[in-house]
């Protein structure tokens, strides 16, 4: 219903929104007043330091978004925080939460640097390496959560956990790999694979210094949007995700969906991983563990699991880290202080939740209200 | 000791194995005793692995200022104790859900701990003193495995305790009651919420201790790479100790063990997959849960309002 009209005699016919528009707009309303919170909280903490709040909001501006430069570092770091926030929004629409984003990455990196050096030492075209790798490094990455999401549903493992110690498990594995079978004997004080060469490395998008991870992060938003809201898969999995029990007693496919999505989750993370090994390390070494797989949970919750919303989002949150440097050294504070910000922001959201539901002008009118 | 034990690269390995366990198990059984009794209550907090690392940087901060590490221990405790009360604050309230606001305090603790530990990374405080106990062995190695830190005993001590409370006094029926039904709690009169704030407050600051022995004990400094997931592992090891306090020192003896063959090996010579050892502990931890996760023995004794095993 968009129209209510007011049925009591002698009285104005009165709009009322859409149940559907109040939601949108709660949605859009609780996210954006716990960052303002959220901002004013870290500005006390600012003022008990005695640093400016103000300077440092300026400088975030600066650093984000205020010249042509540093808009294309903050899309550059964007990128890998649209595909790891996807990571977890995907699997959250099913119910999951998935923290093992980090891990994904890192193994997806890792293998689709593994997979380069056969493929470059024996001079196959970049055209075709690179997807071979892109490939691989989705594989890699999908496995490694579809196995948490596997067990989630078929052994009964609480995929929070087992998918965070599958993360440490890859993070393990790459620096086996780096300083060991794997490690070029060039690098010498930072253990890394061979350099896939220049000539294998993705550019940039043409016209810019962003490298093609942000294309792909758009075009998989787009893409997993509609997934989830417009197919029978999306509708399937979100069934699932508000009561499994009762997807089960419909008798939809409920764990091959949690796998799926799962798998999905992994493959976006992975995929951050071959980006930044072929457009930004040019190797996989310890670099991969910068804690996009994090920052990604964050991103997600903020944007309510709603994939195109991971775009926005993750733009804000890259934003925040291309910013990191020159609040640094400008006002001489530890690189941690976009953590602290960060976790801050964490806490504020995520108990902001409480208000869904509770905040008077953006509930519908019952309908007692009308008559 | 007689020439053969010596020589032989099994003994060193083993005792190797033996000291690490007794020297990295205790952050583990601090940890996983504050979770314990958090659970018992009916709430997970897996925010514990960041009262961890925030313990160890404020334990660290407090010994090198003070000059006292038990004053820096008595600091870290709070330090986990406040991020332990906001958590069991934040979820009082209604559609909070645990699980992510303990992802959110993991990052939001870690983040303080960096930004407050920068200045503390290169200064030496001092540290806590362990107690000799293998002199009488003779055998440097088993002497040097055997010197356990007093935070072991304590955490044992308190094992003790927290298991002779569950099961004979007013406070620990409480809890388990509020664990295992809500409803019934309510039904005696027993204020849900506030038990589980105090459950969860006190296991912050269980946790925040056993932070304070990873930076002032093993490995002994502050730095950021300190807890690589010690507090999250202890909350796998409470599901693998079946919430039971006496259960937790042998999970967390276990736990050590796996930590230390990556070093122990290295003592003998074998570094060839020196970061794959260092990944036993984690292979380890998702195997017991995936042994465990369907257990009827594990679905008996968890309590029954804990989300975690829903």
């Amino acid at each position: 219903m968009t129209l209510s009209i007011d049925a009591a005699p002698g009285r104005q016919a009165r709009w009322s929104p859409s149940v559907g528009t109040l939601k949108f707009a709660e949605s859009i309303f609780i996210p954006v007043a716990a960052l303002l919170v959220s901002a004013a909280l870290f500005s006390v903490f600012l003022l008990f330091l005695g640093k400016s709040p103000l300077m440092f909001f300026q400088l975030l501006w600066v650093g984000g978004f205020g010249s042509g430069f540093s808009l294309q570092n903050t899309l550059q770091r964007a990128a890998p925080l649209i595909l790891t926030g996807l990571a977890f929004a995907v699997p959250a629409r099913i119910g999951l939460t998935m923290i093992g984003g980090e891990g994904a990455l890192v193994l997806g990196g890792l293998s689709a640097a593994a997979m380069a050096i056969p493929l470059v030492t024996a001079g196959v075209p970049a055209f075709l390496t690179l997807p071979i790798m892109a490939v691989t490094a989705m594989l890699a990455g999908g496995l490694w959560i579809g196995f948490a999401g596997w067990l989630r549903y078929y052994r009964g493992v609480n995929e929070t956990i087992s998918s965070l110690l599958l993360s440490y498990i890859a993070i393990a594995t790459m620096n086996f790999f780096v300083e060991g079978p794997l490690r070029d004997p060039a690098s010498a004080n930072k253990p890394s694979t061979m350099p896939i060469g220049d000539a294998y490395r993705i550019g940039n998008i043409p016209g810019t210094d962003v490298h093609w991870g942000l294309a792909a992060g758009l075009v998989l938003a787009i893409g997993l949007h509609i997934l989830m809201t417009r197919t029978t898969f999306g509708f399937a999995a979100r069934v699932t995700g508000g009561n499994a029990r009762a997807a089960l007693a419909q008798g939809l496919p409920v764990g091959r969906l949690i796998v799926a999505c799962t798998m999905i989750a992994g493959a976006c993370a992975g995929l951050a991983g071959f980006y930044e090994v072929a457009a930004v390390h040019g190797q996989a070494n310890a670099s991969l563990v910068a804690g996009y797989g994090f920052t990604g949970i964050l991103v997600a919750f903020l944007a309510r699991q709603v994939p195109l919303a991971v775009l926005p989002v993750a733009v804000l949150f890259g934003a925040l880290s291309a910013a990191g440097g020159i609040i640094q050294r400008r006002m001489g504070m530890p690189d941690a202080t976009v953590l602290v910000l960060q976790g801050l922001i964490f806490v504020v959201l995520l108990t902001s939740e409480t208000f869904y539901g509770r905040i008077p002008f953006l509930q519908p009118k019952r309908a007692e209200d009308r008559t | 000791m007689n020439e053969t034990l010596q020589d032989s690269a099994l003994i060193t390995a083993l005792i190797a194995m033996l000291g690490g366990a007794i020297r990295v198990s205790t952050p583990f059984m601090f940890v996983a005793l504050g979770e314990c009794l958090t659970e018992k209550s009916g709430r997970i907090n897996l925010g514990l692995e960041g009262s961890l690392v925030l313990g160890a940087m404020v334990a660290y901060a407090g010994s090198f200022l003070t000059g006292n590490p038990w004053i820096g221990v008595l600091f870290a405790g709070c330090a986990g104790l406040v991020l332990g009360a906001l958590h069991g604050f934040i979820c009082k309230l209604p559609k909070v859900n645990d699980i992510a606001i303990g992802i959110a305090f993991m990052s939001f603790g870690t983040g303080l701990a960096f930004f407050f530990g920068k200045p503390y990374i290169q200064p030496q405080a001092p540290r806590l003193e362990a107690i000799h106990l293998g002199d009488w062995t003779g055998d440097p190695r088993l002497a040097q495995a055997l010197e356990v830190n007093p935070l072991f005993f304590v955490g044992v001590a308190l094992a003790i305790f927290l298991w002779w409370a569950f099961r004979n006094t007013r406070w620990g029926l409480i809890v388990r009651m509020t664990g295992d039904s809500a409803p019934a709690a309510k039904a005696m009169g027993v204020s849900v919420d506030l038990v589980r704030f105090i459950a969860t407050a006190i296991g912050g600051f269980m946790a925040g201790i056993g932070g304070a022995f990873l930076s002032l004990y093993y490995p002994g400094s502050w730095n950021q790479g300190l807890s690589s997931g010690q507090g999250l592992m202890a909350v796998a090891l409470v599901i693998f100790a079946r919430w039971g306090p006496l259960r937790c020192i042998l999970a967390a003896l276990l736990f050590g063990a796996a930590g230390a063959l990556g070093p122990s090996l290295q003592s003998v010579g074998i570094s060839q997959g020196y970061y794959f050892f260092n990944a036993a502990p984690y292979i380890l931890t998702l195997l017991i849960m995936i042994a465990s996760a369907r257990s009827k023995v594990a679905a008996r004794e968890a309590p029954g309002e804990l989300s975690i095993t829903k």
